[in-house]
């Protein structure tokens, strides 16, 4: 065990005070903080500016269709003056044109618009929904349904829906949710053990390959059995990893504080948190959150309430739990490959079988928001190569006790089995030079005493 | 009294037999030779003693006893692939490796500082060993091996890499070693070398153990009744005296003096081949002449090929 800690303490000050650990710790907050920040920025100059678009309409049909909101005005404009438009946009003060051709309704590509900038998401989907919903009364109109201005204005109005999703627990008791934080937060901690799974393996893999090619191994295993070695080093960058982490999250604690009150002075710790939610909107297109204002929205509010709400202990413990046992699984395997090949060129072909599966986690984990009840959602949180990550999508929203205990008993068996087999594959491949690995030598290896 | 003893030991790879029932015992304070051609299984052996591998069959003993994991920090051991972490500093490496032997952080600095002030580079410790030459790196190793004190030394080709001043510093280290009372197991190629420091041997040659013992008690086994004279004088007389008794198998003349190789017949003595000689010309060296171990290993290891 002193041995173990020995070999830990050399791999985790080694690799502190290595100059990439200490850019990737200050690195890494300034792009988190850099995200936020433009994140902020959007969600305050983007909007505030009044856009004047100039519509052409071939139709006839949108002719006042568009309605104007507070930031996007539409002027409708004669066909004739569209070619001198075009060519004098950056004169006028229109933002954009938008060309309306005569059979858009029927074409796919009949809706085209013109500016200098790219036009943001919520412009596009707006006017994009705006043009839909005439064209469909428009057509609706050709069937001759009598009163149908009224029906439509009835159903217009009766159906003016946001989805407030309210979550049922066993004890009966009713947990409001909001989809959009949760989604946020089980997306930034799968996420991040991906990442930490990912780079900290492979790092326990190139240092076995360091001391291997070196030949440092043989005088070190003289002194410490090479399961003691494999161990330390494995633990020695865990906390290295740990480390990176916590210095990740004070850092951008620090640096989002300092964009916060860079870019919105007035803005409170509550609506800081709630920023994620409308960029996930935005872009999932869940609801269309398009001309929110600068000042706090009602909707921010609850949603840091939100984030209070979700389990926080289990949340931070599960993630601990699967970080740590989601590494110790894939660090293992990547020390088995690191023993069994002799440089670094020669780990493609085992590496691709290991990286797979998380790679698949992180496809299954993003369909998991989407819907983290369904059975693939399920099977994957509890296959413990995927789970760590999947599983960790999943709590965010809830997971009832059993099926997170069940993940982890298999995790802690797998990572236990992962750490035998290593152990095995370790001790014969750190010794073994020049020879052609294949999975067919690595089985014999297992078959080695001692 | 033996200090080590492996019985028996067999060790294979799948269906390749690296060792078979290899035994050989090692007395305390002699330098044991472990000998024999590339990949005959030493490094196998040298291996299962530093319990980096186990055995297939067959037992160790230390000082007596069944050898214990603990033993290994009684040993040390310099492999023939030289090795050292290139981007940590001397000093710091040094340390570690003497602490993963078993040593306290205050005992390793102590022994650090006397090591290094015996090799006079105490001006490295701060420099990584990456920017260190090879014959400076092969002395740090050697440091490595014996910085924890240990009463049981393996060198793998200790002398490889070194120049001639430095190959003589480490010999002399190494009889110093032995001198204080430490065991050595020494393997190399060698045989000058063996010649030279060698108590005992052990050749081990396609997994098996094919000589072992005293080094004059194998040269002596080994004559075949050659001797050397050197004498000034006639050598045509020399050769009709010597007539169907001894043969003669070689002779030249170096500087007026005669050199003389005899290989003796049925069973005269060397006292007859003096007395035979003497009358007719002035002597001026008479040697018995024993193979040398060079001669032996091939010898030996030719004919156990050949079985």
């Amino acid at each position: 065990m002193n041995k173990i800690w020995l070999i830990t303490q050399r791999e985790f000050l080694t690799r502190i005070r290595k100059r990439s650990f200490i850019i990737m710790s200050i690195l890494g907050p300034l792009l988190i903080a850099g995200f936020f920040a433009s994140m902020f920025y959007m969600a305050v100059s983007e909007d505030t500016n009044v856009k004047k678009i100039a519509v052409v309409d071939e139709t006839s049909i949108l002719l006042n269709k568009i309605t104007n909101t507070k930031y996007l005005k539409f002027e409708y404009v004669p066909m004739a003056k569209l070619p001198m438009l075009k060519k004098t946009l950056n004169q006028t003060d229109y933002y954009g044109i938008l060309h309306i051709m005569p059979m858009a309704a029927y074409s796919p590509g009949g809706v085209q618009f013109y500016s200098f900038h790219e036009p943001g998401l919520s412009v596009v989907q707006y006017i994009a929904s705006s043009i839909e919903k005439e064209f469909r009364i428009q057509k609706l109109l050709k069937y001759n349904i009598s009163n149908l201005q009224n029906i439509l204005k009835s159903v217009d109005s009766s159906t003016k829906i946001s989805v407030e999703t309210i979550k049922l627990s066993e004890s009966g008791g009713e947990k409001l949710t909001d989809k959009g934080v949760k989604m946020s937060v089980a997306y930034i901690s799968s996420l991040l053990i991906y990442m930490f799974i990912l780079m900290y393996g492979s790092q326990v893999m190139r240092g076995v390959i360091e001391e291997k090619s070196s030949r440092i191994v043989e005088v070190i295993i003289s002194s410490v059995k090479p399961f003691q070695l494999m161990m330390g080093k494995v633990i020695g960058i865990a906390l290295t990893a740990l480390t990176q982490f916590t210095i990740w999250i004070v850092l951008s604690v620090l640096f989002t504080a300092l964009v916060k009150s860079a870019f919105m002075p007035d803005l409170t710790p509550a609506q800081i948190g709630a920023q994620p939610q409308n960029l996930m909107q935005a872009t999932h297109g869940v609801t269309t959150v398009i001309h929110q204002s600068p000042q706090i929205n009602p909707e921010l509010a609850n949603a840091f309430d939100t984030l209070k709400k979700i389990d926080f202990y289990t949340m931070i413990g599960s993630f601990i739990f699967y970080f740590f046992a989601g590494y110790l699984l894939y660090a293992s395997l990547f020390a088995a490959i690191g023993a069994a090949v002799d440089n670094e060129t020669d780990t493609q072909q085992f590496a691709i079988p290991i990286t797979l599966p998380l790679i698949i986690g992180i496809v299954v984990m993003i369909n998991a928001f989407q819907n983290p009840d369904s059975s693939m959602a399920f099977w994957f949180s509890m296959i413990p190569f995927t789970s760590p990550i999947v599983m960790m999508a999943r709590i965010a929203y809830g997971v009832p006790y059993y099926e997170v205990l069940i993940s982890m008993s298999l995790l802690t068996i797998t990572f236990i089995g992962a750490i035998w087999f290593a152990g095995k594959i370790y001790r014969t491949g750190i010794l073994m030079y020049g020879n052609k690995i294949s999975f067919k030598v690595i089985y014999r290896w297992l078959k080695y005493k001692n | 009294m033996e200090i080590f003893k492996a019985e028996n030991i067999q060790k294979k790879y799948g269906n390749f037999s690296a060792l078979s029932d290899v035994s050989l015992t090692v007395s305390q304070g002699c330098i044991y030779g472990l000998l024999g051609p590339n990949g005959a299984g030493k490094t196998t052996l040298i291996r299962i003693i530093n319990q980096i591998f186990a055995p297939d069959k067959g037992e160790l003993y230390y000082k007596g006893r069944k050898m214990i994991a603990n033993d290994v920090l009684d040993i040390g051991y310099l492999p023939e692939e030289r090795g050292l972490y290139k981007k940590m500093k001397v000093r710091e490496q040094v340390l570690y490796l003497a602490r993963l032997k078993g040593l306290s952080r205050t005992d390793a600095n102590e022994r650090l500082k006397y090591w290094f002030e015996k090799f006079e580079i105490m001006g490295w410790s701060d420099k990584k060993v990456e920017d260190l030459s090879k014959g400076m790196s092969q002395k740090l190793q050697f440091i490595v091996t014996v910085i924890h004190n240990p009463t049981f030394l393996i060198f793998d080709e200790p002398f490889s890499g070194f120049d001639p001043i430095n190959a003589t510093l480490i010999r002399d280290e190494i009889l110093e070693l032995r001198d204080n009372g430490a065991t050595i197991i020494f393997s190399t190629h060698n045989m000058g070398s063996v010649e030279e420091l060698c108590d005992n041997i052990s050749l081990i040659n396609k997994s098996k153990c094919i000589l072992e013992g005293d080094v004059h008690d194998i040269k002596k086994h080994f004559k075949s009744d050659i001797y050397e004279v050197s004498f000034h004088g006639d050598f045509t007389k020399v050769k009709d005296s010597l007539h169907l008794k001894f043969d003669i198998l070689e002779h030249k003349i170096v500087r007026d003096i005669n050199y003389i190789r005899v290989k003796m017949l049925n069973q005269h003595t060397d006292n007859e081949l003096l007395s035979l000689i003497s009358p007719h010309v002035h002597i001026t060296s008479f040697n018995e002449v024993f193979p040398s171990m060079n001669e032996i290993f091939i010898k030996v290891v030719e004919a156990s090929n050949q079985n």
